[in-house]
């Protein structure tokens, strides 16, 4: 009963989901309603954008970064993220001088940081901005169970927020806790690089809001995007290589005391 | 990096995600796969004291089966696109197939209970006037044909098909096992052993639920419980509840002897979040008593009443059935409650009482089954009759001192 229940019901969302532009949802978080639905709707776009001449990738600067929380501020205005869900987030680390390592993300750094009080003689302290890495062999792309969390052409990691089931094994196969479900629209979500931004030409909107240059976002595929140079050039890292999700944000500074 | 854990959560880690509905999936799945089992070994193994027990253990595996999607579909965001899972499935996902082992093994189970009661049911709708004949005559398929020969036919299909059960029973619980071992982001899940603790305690499960259904609904029709039948169950509950124990702490001791980095988390984490969870329910009440319970039915049959036996065994598998549930919630929920950051706990599950994911629902669903199975007893009963003039097992059995 309840099987032919949800059946008619799948059939008719479904059905109904077909005809459904982006901009018309109004649950659609991103405002303008520019995420694509299925990725072959981005290839040949109005405006000309072509995704396979892209492979995007994104630097973190640790020595930089000042824990302002202004990226954490402009992705969530830029991407209506509901509050206490994060797309992008900002953690402190102070490391005492007989290595004791605290860290914090007072509500993800949204508000910058209070003064770091953890008792101990703290001998270094930094700033690791952190968002979803938009891996490369992504285990939550792996692991969704009817295909709505998809690679793109430029090398994104997207969902397509019609066809989740809001099952949630994509937040449980992420190592580094980029995803939520959305509380409102029950379906899984994550920060896009502002896919609809780049695919103007425009920066995402926290590389944007950024005052010291600690968050940079670019173009593997052209030799003279700043990205593409320090990836080539530079000892970048990634965040848990071991696990071998070949994540395309690069970080540059990243102490052994991040997970 | 220092061994003190600073409390910090990734801000998305907040919330435990997988409630308590993901901690009854594969309970209920697990009970399926277990009972199925112990029809497998009358059918296929040729077991004949678990005679008794054949037809019950495959109407239980059935009406268990038919709840198992409902904690899936109170937890899932979007219920109404959950047959997406069977129309767009993605098949690297072990999540995906669920629609296509769901369906087989319903389909299979369905024909097998149908080829064992196509005697009763021809016999039921000749009996029959009116609306209890249509249906009866409708399930007969429109064949009346109850010659040996026939009945020959119908148990070289049974064996068939419930030995191409057994591989199919133990995918559809065994893939819930792959879902949580292949998960490389949680250290806690991701084990290949997994899929067979899953398993194991999946089979003592459906193992301890028959011998407590089995003596239940003896005592409540006012029969002899086969005393064969109990002590075979109890050996085989006892076997594959010592290598569920044995493979859930291999699991432990093995972290506990690398003292890899995960150790750091899970260490606090089974000793001060789930000690209560893991050690006092799960360890210590939910294993050790049963074992030693069923270690004193197995070893020391000689000395047993038949009444005693009963008694032992059945406390022994009621104290199961909360062990396997304290498993899959050490499990499901254990391995949400630290961080990914590998640096903290979040705030403990309490599942809300009302409510989708709650205590009342979780309780409705277990409860179904055996609603189910009351009605099915009404018609086509669970126990065959020729069971109660089987005198001399239960004479056997007896202690030569009374």
């Amino acid at each position: 009963m309840v099987i032919a229940a949800s059946a008619g019901g799948a059939l008719f969302s479904g059905l109904a989901a077909q005809g459904d532009k982006p901009e018309a949802r109004p649950q659609d978080p991103t405002p303008g309603g520019q995420l694509p639905t299925h990725h072959t709707e981005v290839a040949g776009t109005s405006h000309g954008y072509q995704p396979e001449q892209h492979a995007y990738a994104y630097v973190v600067d640790i020595d930089k970064c000042i824990g302002c929380g202004s990226c954490v501020r402009a992705c969530e205005r830029e991407n209506n993220v509901p509050p206490h869900y994060f797309r992008t987030w900002v953690e402190r680390y102070a490391v005492s001088s007989k290595r004791q390592v605290d860290v914090d993300s007072p509500n993800g750094a949204r508000d910058g940081f209070p003064p770091t009080a953890t008792g101990r003689d703290v001998s270094r302290s930094f700033f690791v901005p952190k968002l979803c890495n938009h891996c490369t062999e992504t285990p939550c792309v792996q692991l969704c169970p009817v295909g709505a969390s998809y690679r793109t052409p430029d090398g994104l990691i997207l969902v397509d927020e019609s066809r989740c089931i809001g099952c949630g094994y994509c937040v449980q196969a992420c190592p580094y806790g980029s995803r939520f479900i959305h509380p409102v629209t029950h379906v899984a979500s994550k920060c896009t690089f502002c896919y609809h931004r780049i695919t103007k030409g425009l920066k995402p909107a926290c590389v944007g809001a950024c005052p010291v240059g600690a968050r940079k976002f670019g173009d593997t595929k052209d030799p003279t995007d700043e990205v593409a140079q320090i990836i080539a050039t530079q000892s970048v890292r990634v965040l848990k290589p071991e696990l071998r999700t070949e994540p395309n944000c690069y970080y540059l500074g990243l102490g052994m005391e991040v997970h | 990096m220092g061994e003190e854990l600073s409390g910090f959560l990734f801000p998305n880690d907040i919330h435990i995600l997988w409630s308590l509905m993901i901690v009854l999936y594969p309970y209920v799945t697990g009970i399926v796969a277990g009972a199925f089992i112990v029809s497998s070994l009358y059918h296929v193994f040729n077991r004949t004291e678990l005679r008794p027990v054949a037809r019950l253990s495959m109407v239980t595996s059935l009406c268990f089966l038919s709840v198992a999607t409902l904690p899936l579909l109170m937890h899932l965001g979007h219920p109404e696109r959950a047959l997406n899972i069977v129309i767009t499935p993605h098949f690297t996902s072990a999540m995906a197939a669920f629609g296509l082992i769901y369906t087989l093994y319903l389909i299979l189970l369905v024909l097998e209970i149908w080829l064992v009661y196509r005697k009763q049911i021809i016999m039921t709708a000749r009996r029959s006037r009116g609306m209890k004949r249509a249906i009866f005559a409708t399930l007969a398929l429109g064949v009346y044909d109850t010659s040996d020969e026939a009945l020959h036919v119908d148990r070289r299909a049974v064996v068939v098909l419930a030995a191409l059960g057994i591989p199919a029973a133990c995918i559809l619980h065994g893939y819930v096992g792959f879902m949580f071992g292949s998960v490389k982001a949680n250290s806690f899940w991701s084990t290949p052993l997994m899929p067979i603790i899953f398993l194991f305690s999946a089979v003592t499960s459906g193992i301890a639920m028959i011998l407590v259904l089995y003596q239940t609904l003896t005592k409540l029709s006012s029969r002899t419980i086969d005393a064969s039948c109990v002590q075979s169950l109890s050996r085989w509950l006892a076997l594959f509840a010592v290598v569920t124990v044995t493979l859930e702490l291999l699991e432990i001791i093995t972290l506990a002897y690398e003292r890899s980095e995960e150790w750091i988390v899970i260490a606090p984490l089974l000793s001060s979040k789930l000690a209560i969870s893991f050690i006092g329910v799960q360890l210590i009440f939910g294993s050790l008593i049963p074992i030693i319970l069923l270690g004193i039915v197995v070893l020391m049959q000689r000395y047993l009443t038949n009444p005693l036996r009963n008694t032992i065994s059945f406390i022994a598998s009621a104290i199961l059935l909360i062990q396997v549930f304290a498993m899959r919630w050490n499990v499901v929920i254990g391995g949400q409650t630290y961080s990914k950051s590998m640096r903290g706990f979040r705030e403990g599950y309490q599942p809300e009482l009302f409510g989708r994911e709650g205590i009342a629902t979780a309780l409705v669903i277990l409860l179904i089954p055996f609603v189910f199975m009351a009605i099915f007893n009404r018609y086509l009963p669970l126990q065959a009759e020729e069971a109660s003039t089987k005198s001399s097992p239960a004479t056997e059995l007896e202690p030569t001192a009374h």
